[in-house]
Order: C-alpha cells, then sequence, then structure tokens
C-alpha cells in the first residue's frame, strides 16, 4: 500500500538523525522542475576578507580556500561567457530573428535598469502601481503573491489530505486513485473552469497554483505517513500518547523529509503555471508581461523576464529546501 | 485459594490468517511469572517468541487465552509495559534526553518540570549516558543508543520490563557490557523482565528462569528452567562453575537435539 513510484524515500538510513543529504534533490516522475543540485551550491566556502596582512602560515588555508571558491565559481562563469559568445555570433547580423545578447543591453536598457518602475515601498507595506507603466520587478512580486497565496493554501490542505489518506486506509484507497487522475491534468487545463468559477484574472490564477501544487505535497506527505517505521508506532502505542501528541512528536517530525520533497516540487510546479496562466489571461504578472512584450515585438524584453523567471524560481526551490533542511535538523 | 501470579499468561494460542487458510503460531501458552522475576525466553527464529512478547506489551492481541498483569486483564499497550525494541527505537529528531523525556512526560504527568528532568538525567546515569544527554541517536554508537533505548524503559518505572533481543544487533563486546548493565540496573532495581534472546549464555548469565520455546507452527513453552547461580554474578566467575555450565548444557541440549533448527532441517 506504500503510495506510488512517484515518490522518494528520504529516510533510507534510520538511525541517522535527517540531514541535509535525507532530503531527496530530484524526483523522476515530477524532475522537470526540480534542479539537479550542482555539487558546487553545497560545496562553496564562503569568500574571506583580504589575507594580506597575515602571515604565512595562516595564508595557507585561506589560499586553499580561496582555491575552492574559484574552483566552484570559473567554471560557470566561463561557461557563461562562452554561451554569450555563442549566442552574439549567431544572431549577430541584425537580420536574425533572435536578438543578441548586445541587442537585448541597448532595446531592453530601460526594462533592464528600472525594474522597481511603478512599485512603492512604505511602512504599509509593498504597492504596485494600477496598470500603466510597471517595471518587470512589479510584475514579478504581483506573481509571487499570487503564487504565495496558491501555495500557502496548497500546503496546508495538501499536508492535511497527505496525513489523511497516509493514515487512514480506507481515505486513501478511496481517494488515491482521483489524486493520480488529477494530478496528471496540466496545469492550463484547468484555466477554463477556474476561469467560469472565479470570474476574475486574480483568482483564478491563485486557484490554478492551488490545483497545481496541491498533488506532489498531498502523495509525498501520504508515503511519508505511510512510510513511518513501525517501532516508531510502535513507541507512540506503549507510550500510549494521545493522538495530538503522536501526531506532533511522532508522526510530523518522521514524515518532515518527504512532505519537503512534495513542497519543493510543488513550488518549482506553482512557478511553471503561474506564468502560463497570466499569458492566457493577461492583466498583470510577468506571464502577462512576456505576452505583452511579445505581441509588442519586443523580444528583447522577454528574454531579460525569461531569466528573472528563472532565476526567481531556482531561488523558491532553494528557499524550500533550505527550510526543510532547517525543520529536519531541529524535528 | 490458588495462588495468582504478578504477570500470568493464561492458555495462550496465536492464529494468523493466510493466504494458505489460518496459521497458528502459538499454542496452549500458560507462564506465570513473579514479581522481581528475571526471565529469558529462547527458542529458534520463528517460534513465536516475539509474537509472545508483544502480546505481553498489549501489541499483538492473542486469538485465546488472556495475559494478567497484577490481577488485571491487559488488552492494550502501555506505558506500564515498558518495551526495550531490538532496534533500540530511538527518535532520531530528539536528542538523548528528550527521548527519555517523552516516556517520563508520559508516566510522570503530574510532577513538575525540574523533578523530571532530574529523573531523566538519574535514569541516562544508571546507564552511564548521562554524558550524551544533548546528542543526537544518529551521534551515538550501536550499544549507546540501546542504553539510552534502556534508559527510558527504565525511566518509565514499568511493573514489566519486555526486551526483545535487546543486544541481538550488537557485537560480542558491546552485548556483554550491555549485559553487565542490565544485571548492575536489575540489583538495583529487581523489575520484573521478560527477555527474548537467541543467546544461550545470556540467558543463562542474566536469567532467574530460562524458558525454552518448541518449534513452530503451534510453538508452545516445552521446557523451564531455573537458574540457580548466585547473584551477583560474574560472567568469567560464573562461567567455571559446574551449575552454569549444566545450565547452559541443558538449554543447548533442548535447542540442538530435542527441537533442533528447523530451517537446517529443511536443508
Amino acid at each position: 500500500m506504500t503510495a506510488t513510484s512517484v515518490l522518494a524515500t528520504p529516510f533510507a538510513d534510520d538511525a541517522s538523525p535527517p540531514s541535509p543529504r535525507t532530503l531527496p534533490e530530484s524526483n523522476p516522475a515530477m524532475a522537470l522542475c526540480v534542479d539537479n543540485a550542482t555539487p558546487s551550491a553545497s560545496g562553496t566556502p564562503e569568500t574571506d576578507g583580504s589575507p594580506r596582512t597575515l602571515p604565512a602560515s595562516a595564508l595557507a588555508p585561506l589560499l586553499e580556500r580561496a582555491r575552492d571558491f574559484a574552483a566552484s565559481i570559473l567554471p560557470p562563469l566561463l561557461m557563461l561567457v562562452v554561451l554569450l559568445g555563442v549566442w552574439e555570433a549567431a544572431c549577430g547580423n541584425p537580420e536574425s530573428n533572435l536578438p543578441s545578447p548586445s541587442r537585448v543591453w541597448t532595446e531592453s536598457h530601460d526594462v533592464i535598469m528600472h525594474p522597481l518602475k511603478g512599485v512603492s515601498f512604505d511602512a504599509t507595506g509593498v504597492h504596485i502601481q494600477d496598470g500603466g507603466d510597471v517595471g518587470i520587478a512589479g510584475h514579478i512580486l504581483t506573481s509571487l503573491e499570487r503564487v504565495a497565496i496558491g501555495y500557502g493554501l496548497s500546503a496546508v490542505a495538501g499536508v492535511a489530505l497527505g496525513i489523511l489518506i497516509g493514515q487512514s486506509l480506507f481515505a486513501f484507497r478511496a481517494l488515491d486513485p482521483l489524486f493520480q487522475v488529477l494530478r496528471t491534468v496540466p496545469p492550463l487545463a484547468w484555466l477554463p473552469i477556474s476561469l467560469a468559477i472565479f470570474q476574475q484574472a486574480g483568482p483564478s490564477a491563485v486557484f490554478l497554483i492551488f490545483i497545481t501544487a496541491i498533488w506532489p505535497i498531498i502523495l509525498n506527505t501520504a508515503a511519508g505517513v505511510q512510510n513511518i517505521p513501525a517501532t516508531y508506532r510502535n513507541v507512540g502505542r506503549v507510550l500510549a500518547l494521545s493522538p495530538a501528541s503522536y501526531i506532533f512528536r511522532i508522526m510530523l517530525p518522521a514524515t518532515v523529509p518527504y512532505m519537503f520533497t512534495g513542497l519543493r516540487i510543488g513550488v518549482g510546479m506553482s512557478w511553471l503555471a503561474i506564468v502560463a496562466a497570466e499569458m492566457v489571461q493577461g492583466g498583470t504578472g510577468i506571464g502577462f508581461f512576456i505576452w505583452d512584450s511579445y505581441n509588442s515585438s519586443l523580444l528583447t524584453d522577454t528574454i531579460v523576464a525569461l531569466i528573472w523567471i528563472g532565476m526567481v524560481g531556482f531561488s523558491l526551490d532553494r528557499i524550500v529546501g533550505w527550510i526543510g533542511r532547517r525543520v529536519a535538523r531541529q524535528g | 485459594m490458588k495462588h495468582q501470579a504478578y504477570l500470568s499468561l493464561e492458555g495462550i494460542g496465536v492464529t494468523f490468517p493466510t493466504r494458505k487458510g489460518p496459521f497458528t503460531a502459538l499454542q496452549n501458552v500458560d507462564l506465570a511469572i513473579e514479581k522481581g522475576q528475571f526471565v529469558a525466553l529462547i527458542g529458534h527464529s520463528g517460534c513465536g517468541k516475539s509474537t509472545l512478547l508483544n502480546i505481553v506489551a498489549g501489541l499483538v492481541k492473542p486469538t485465546r487465552g488472556v495475559v494478567l498483569l497484577d490481577g488485571g486483564v491487559i488488552d492494550k499497550p502501555g506505558p506500564d509495559r515498558a518495551v526495550i525494541f531490538q532496534d533500540h527505537s530511538l527518535l532520531p529528531w530528539l536528542t538523548v534526553e528528550e527521548n527519555v523525556r517523552l516516556a517520563v512526560d508520559q508516566t510522570m504527568k503530574d510532577r513538575g518540570k525540574a523533578e523530571k528532568r532530574d529523573w531523566v538525567l538519574h535514569n541516562l546515569e544508571l546507564v552511564h549516558m548521562a554524558h550524551a544527554a544533548t546528542k543526537r541517536p544518529g551521534e551515538l554508537s550501536g550499544g549507546m543508543k540501546q542504553r539510552v533505548g534502556i534508559a527510558r524503559a527504565i525511566a518509565m518505572q514499568p511493573r514489566v520490563l519486555l526486551m526483545d533481543e535487546p543486544f541481538g544487533a550488537l557485537d560480542a563486546l558491546t552485548r556483554a557490557s550491555l549485559q553487565d548493565a542490565v544485571m548492575e540496573i536489575q540489583a538495583k532495581l529487581n523489575n520484573t523482565v521478560v527477555m527474548i534472546t537467541h543467546d544461550v549464555d545470556e540467558a543463562v548469565l542474566l536469567a532467574d528462569r530460562v524458558v525454552m520455546m518448541t518449534n513452530g507452527p503451534a510453538a508452545t513453552i516445552g521446557e523451564d528452567m531455573a537458574v540457580t547461580l548466585p547473584r551477583p554474578r560474574k560472567r568469567i566467575e560464573a562461567a567455571e562453575t559446574a551449575d552454569y555450565n549444566q545450565a547452559r548444557q541443558a538449554v543447548l541440549h533442548f535447542l540442538h537435539q530435542r527441537y533442533s533448527n528447523p530451517s537446517d532441517r529443511a536443508a
């Protein structure tokens, strides 16, 4: 009755406390939005202050660290330069359909240099100008707000439903087939229904995020609950823990690594879905920005937007991964 | 009036439904254990000794028969029957102290925080693990983990202490030092203990009574032997006495002649 092949098995070694490594980095079936962790990301030592004034004996380890740092930062940097060079060479011709990096820089200079146009900060929070000329960061913030709401709701509901079907065999048998079918529905296929229900772009985008992110959260949480080692359950039974303390002292801590696998996949899928949803619906948000720039034949703006989306998506994934490691360590 | 033992198993039988029809694991198990007695349960793998222990723990319900503890019927698990599991079963996200504290919180609900804390540390001292109170199980060796498992169980002040092959996963040297620790604690606390083992020396050295189980299916108690060696027992000296060797021979004879290992016979 273990849930599905969609699921990773983080607690390979039950003896060791959940360590950073017990959080699986990717999930084959839903890996499209989970990056492969680069070894450099965890192995990068911090940069240090200038070692010039230190005696030679203290210099050696610093040099060592500097070398390690350079070794992990240089290859991607080099690759970036090569990539930009090839791109420039291939698309340098003014006739080219795809703008070259230098054209992106000159034509979208305003978009690149003024991302916060139309966005103001004060004590009450962030204010994004309604309509009109809003900078790219403003669109990103609009999208992030929708993701925060939709993903937040799906995290709460997903964990709750995951615990339910993980704990109750009846609920598992009743709901798992439904979830297995629904999770294969692509985010955009929900859009017409979502629009019909909510009538407005904002709420329907939030719903789309919710319905996209919830499945991996449910299924991984359920797998975590089902894979709680029998001995942990027996500890709970012998100690006659109340249901509430069983949930908080044993079930949730034991499930955390699985749960965060689901949450991490979910946040990546949210980000995929929001861009698609906003492209179709229009109005505001980074997806709309892309569609709008395409319609205005401002392909260079689209390229800038792609870079922003990639960076934000990467950050979201890392943030959730980091939270997962923190929580797993503390239990 | 018939004398009622402290812990008594009466007519215990267990039948599991399987695809090939019902399988009888245990049949007609009667066992009476006095307060403060240390009983070792020995038998080949698959003879149902773990099932028997789980029945006393309340984790498994017998198909037939009843277990009485101090006159009351056992029908569910409870902290008055602490279990020391073979795999120690410490929760890896809690520190050593928190693991023991979880058990103490359940058994000393009406006590103050300071008192509970002192009790946790006292029990960790009994197993010589107070120094590791703030460590997590993952940072400890197998033997140290099992010491903490013992501390957790005795901290619950159970009416019966159940040990399910507690040292089966440890190397011989660690096992010996843990056995010494158990004898030391037993001398102080005089618990009622049921220990499952498949180690003949362990059974004879630790127990007041060795209960030998026949092979399954439908396993039952084959022989019940008192070990009369004086306490405190020292492993080297005890091993040189005639009583020890006689007891050891009796168990070996039972296990290897009368009821030899079923998997060997099949081969």
